[in-house]
């Protein structure tokens, strides 16, 4: 088995993680900029973080012949101080020109204000600006609802942004279903607790697994999370009666799509 | 696309009955410990009801969302509960 893990946050996991994502046929990782579970108080930190994402994760993961990609934003969790976020995105496009960036992301919403909105709409504009990709982080638990509506508003209201260029991340089974049918990519993520178990995961495959613009990440971060569990739910498509060339486009050939919208040349070999 | 049709209750039974009986268990230790006037347990309960329609999973995280439109004026403190506390 081949597959793509479209968003894990390595920078909180070990080498023994990258080993045993190799172990279990993951070519490719995209690392989404993030909040790395304690607030970063100067520009400087963030300068810092975007160099570990774009320099030195990719080394690790080359280490296991495992292609490493970014996403660089302020993400919404330390957007709530606009004019310290806005002096981090100012250093933002020097980031976007490298070679192993995808896009901005994972920008979005966290516990869905005013200064979340400002700043999302501002991280649009930047993408817009520069032709990227955009991926999108959803909130969580009781904020998900609201805070994917109010991005999908948001996104609408932007007659320029191309539907197909745009992955809307952690969506469940009650904001699965707009995001697909707005034109948008959709995420799924493997949580233990906090999001959605391989069995439900594969429920909304069954679903909407028709369309292409759908992938599932572990989203491992420092929290409660589990970098194999996209394994865990190919397993769970096996369990299913799903075939191998379907699964392949699940968790390989979906993401690659995407992704390679990049231009960037992503596992060419595939 | 399917191989073949699987059987969901071998599959699945066994499973939804452990956490079916998590939830009772759960809800007996609550009303042991006094604590069944706590809101996310009021929301839980409340959430149950959707097991009573079609499309329950969406029902229920619908039942335990917030149901507001327009953004707050400054973030709340703290990670997010689970469950959203309708006044
Ligand atoms: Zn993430």
């Amino acid at each position: 088995m081949r597959y793509i893990e479209p968003h894990a946050h390595m920078v909180s996991r070990t080498m023994d993680d990258y080993k045993a994502l190799a172990m279990a046929g993951c070519r490719a990782i995209c690392e989404p900029a993030f909040w790395a579970g304690f607030d970063r108080s100067s520009v400087d930190g963030f300068y810092d973080y975007f160099r570990q994402l774009t320099e030195y994760e990719p080394k690790r993961a080359a280490r296991f012949q495992i292609a490493h990609y970014s996403w660089i934003c302020i993400n919404p969790k330390e957007a709530e101080d606009p004019e310290f976020a806005r002096e981090v995105i100012q250093i933002i496009p020097e980031f976007l020109k490298k070679e192993n960036v995808l896009g901005v992301g994972e920008i979005g919403l966290n516990k869905n204000s005013k200064n979340e909105v400002a700043i999302f709409e501002e991280q649009v504009q930047l993408a817009l600006d520069h032709n990227q990709l955009i991926l999108i982080h959803t909130p969580h638990l009781e904020d998900k609802y609201k805070g994917t509506q109010l991005i999908i508003d948001m996104l609408r209201q932007h007659s320029e942004i191309d539907p197909n260029r745009v992955l809307i991340d952690h969506v469940e089974e009650h904001t699965v279903k707009q995001v697909v049918e707005a034109g948008f990519w959709a995420g799924i993520t493997l949580y233990p607790e906090s999001k959605c178990t391989p069995a439900r995961a594969v429920d909304m495959l069954d679903l909407y697994g028709s369309t292409d613009r759908l992938w599932m990440n572990s989203a491992c971060d420092w929290g409660v999370s589990d970098p194999l569990s996209l394994p865990k739910a190919v397993l769970e498509l096996r369990k299913r009666g799903f075939d191998e060339q379907t699964i392949d486009r699940f968790v390989y050939q979906n993401p690659l799509k995407f992704l390679r919208q990049s231009g960037m040349e992503i596992l060419p070999e595939g | 696309m399917k191989e073949t049709k699987t059987a969901m209750m071998d599959v699945y039974f066994m499973d939804a009955r452990s956490k079916l009986i998590d939830i009772a268990a759960f809800m007996d230790r609550a009303e042991r410990y006094g604590e069944t006037g706590d809101y996310r347990y009021q929301e839980f309960v409340k959430a149950l009801d959707a097991l009573r329609s079609s499309d329950r999973a969406e029902s229920v995280l619908m039942k335990l969302s917030d149901p507001s439109k327009e953004p707050s004026e400054k973030a709340s403190a703290g990670p997010a509960v689970g469950a959203y506390q309708k006044d």
